[in-house]
């Protein structure tokens, strides 16, 4: 039982910043039409950025601060500089642009950076909770994560419920030509949706980094993990973002932890959960199951 | 070919049609592409206020073409529109409805994913606060929508979608409101409905009207004047009234 515990609160925690970069991923592609393959090495960019500011002696939450704010200020550059030329066109292209922008990021990352494995710190403990004589595997550090991406959850619900700038991005996503009619620039809502996508992403890159070694590419297997976290919610859905890698995470951790050999299996499990679940539902589980006749 | 009775493209009609003075929206020897297909070809044409002015014409008229160059969705290549006597053949499509100038595109424009509120909301966003009795106003305008405030757009039926896109058209307060095919796909009474209304706001509210319409029975029945195009061309600018009676223009290009 203890150890279902255990195995649960890890699938969990580790879910919740699937659901973080599966969001990042549903973002954009709900006001662009755009699979942003580039998201990782972007979150791994501003990693970078927070831990070289940590090594030059700042505090973890001075360098996610900045790292926040970079990824802000580079979610506007791509799409200002690389995404706007593309737009409109081929919607591979905008695509093919992204997985382009990928690589590079990655190759400028190591040149800046170095690609040598380095630690990452965490802002809390890596132990687990005292619970009656045994430890349980919910650690201080897990609880800053799942608390970070729940409050960032609940400020994007925010913006987009109940502001006016949230009313206008959703507006340029759901209907650009409409939204242009009626006044609103939808040119900068699609910039902003970039900025705070990439925002998203770099919390989950972050959080992904604590406690664990970071490289160029440590961010690959999470990419991974998102794509698959945000089209098993449907790619169109934030709450399916969410519940795709709470699901994702809870059974990759099942697998890694009770079959035989598991966490060599991982990779592939995603896989097999993603074969199924379009099988069962091609349109993702939150798919809108209504037409669209905007 | 009923050319022999065509004004010109810059013609207008004296005889209680058009209204004398200056316009409040002028379209001036307007000419735009798709390609290297030629929509308008020099098309002039006016819109008063307290008038409803209705475009007319075939399928691949320009009607289309017509509204969306105007509004800075398509960029003409020569001509000029002029809005209340300010040039704003190049202003930016954002900046229209800011002027007073509220297009509701063809194919209705409601956006699906938002509900009936956040709609309306969003034609009322570049205004700032908006009040509450605003929107209450539009409701009574469209009792229809308001029992379907807080469900999504995509349950609409067909006019009560029109009647959203003109209610949130009308909370941009504009001055002038250009209707791509409002009647297009709806049941004859809804179309009655809401022409009925469009009259009623034009009449009381010295708004000013123009309509683009396949369905030109409809439009000239609730219309002031109407400027018949074919092939990017206007062939005629006439009242309403003169248009209807005429036989020989009904059959060449309006089909009824």
């Amino acid at each position: 039982m203890q150890y279902f515990v255990n195995v649960t609160l890890t699938g969990l925690t580790e879910g919740m910043v699937y659901s973080a970069f599966a969001l990042a991923l549903v973002l954009i592609w709900r006001s662009t039409r755009i699979v942003n393959f580039a998201q990782g090495s972007m979150a791994a960019a501003t990693t970078f950025i927070a831990l070289a500011l940590i090594q030059a002696g700042q505090s973890y939450w001075v360098a996610l601060v900045v790292a926040l704010l970079s990824g802000l200020v580079l979610g506007a550059i791509v799409e200002r500089v690389v995404i706007r030329p593309v737009e409109g066109g081929p919607e591979l292209n905008a695509v093919i642009v992204t997985l382009g922008l990928f690589v590079a990021i990655q190759a400028a990352i190591a040149i800046v950076f170095g690609s040598a494995f380095q630690s990452f710190p965490t802002p809390f403990g890596l132990e687990g909770f005292q619970v009656g004589d045994d430890r349980i595997a919910l650690t201080p550090n897990s609880v800053w994560v799942i608390a970070a991406v729940l409050v960032t959850m609940a400020l994007l619900v925010v913006l987009f419920r109940f502001t006016r700038i949230g009313l206008a991005m959703r507006a340029s996503a759901f209907g650009q030509e409409v939204a242009r009619l009626l006044g609103v620039r939808v040119g900068r809502m699609l910039t902003l949706g970039w900025a705070l996508a990439a925002v998203v992403g770099s919390l989950a890159g972050l959080l992904i980094a604590g406690g664990e070694f970071v490289y160029p590419a440590y961010m690959d297997s999470l990419i991974v993990f998102g794509f698959v976290a945000a089209v098993l919610g449907g790619l169109d859905s934030p709450i399916g973002a969410i519940v795709g890698g709470l699901i994702l995470g809870l059974a990759l951790s099942y697998v890694s932890g009770y079959v035989e050999r598991g966490s060599a299996l991982v990779n592939v499990a995603a896989l097999v959960i993603l074969m199924v679940v379009l099988l069962v539902r091609p349109g993702g589980l939150f798919a809108s199951s209504t037409a669209r006749r905007a | 070919m009923a050319d022999t009775r065509a004004h010109g493209s810059t013609a207008v009609a004296t005889d209680g049609g058009t209204a004398a003075g200056p316009a409040l929206l002028e379209v001036q020897d307007l000419t735009s592409s798709y390609g290297a297909v030629r929509a308008l070809d020099g098309v002039s044409l006016r819109a008063d206020t307290g008038r409803i002015t209705a475009v007319l014409g075939a399928n691949g008229a320009g009607k289309t073409t017509l509204l969306r160059t105007v509004s800075g969705l398509v960029r003409s290549s020569s001509g000029r529109v002029v809005l209340d006597g300010e040039d704003i053949t190049s202003a930016s499509v954002e900046s229209m409805v800011g002027r007073g100038m509220a297009h509701v595109p063809e194919g209705r424009g409601v956006i699906a994913e938002l509900t009936v509120h956040e709609n309306l909301r969003v034609g009322a966003l570049f205004r700032g606060k908006v009040e509450k009795s605003e929107y209450d106003r539009i409701y009574d305008l469209f009792p229809r929508i308001a029992e379907r405030r807080d469900q999504p757009a995509h349950v609409l039926s067909g006019g009560e979608r029109q009647m959203l896109v003109i209610g949130r058209a009308l909370l941009a307060q504009p001055r002038i409101l250009l209707l791509d095919e409002p009647s297009l796909g709806l049941a004859p009474r809804i179309v009655a409905q809401i022409f009925g209304l469009l009259r009623r706001l034009v009449d009381s509210e010295g708004l000013s009207v123009l309509l683009v319409e396949q369905n030109a029975r409809s439009a000239l029945s609730v219309a002031d004047v109407g400027v018949v195009l074919n092939l990017g061309r206007v062939v005629v600018t006439d009242s309403a009234r003169t248009l209807m009676a005429d036989e020989d223009l009904r059959h060449a290009y309006l089909g009824f």
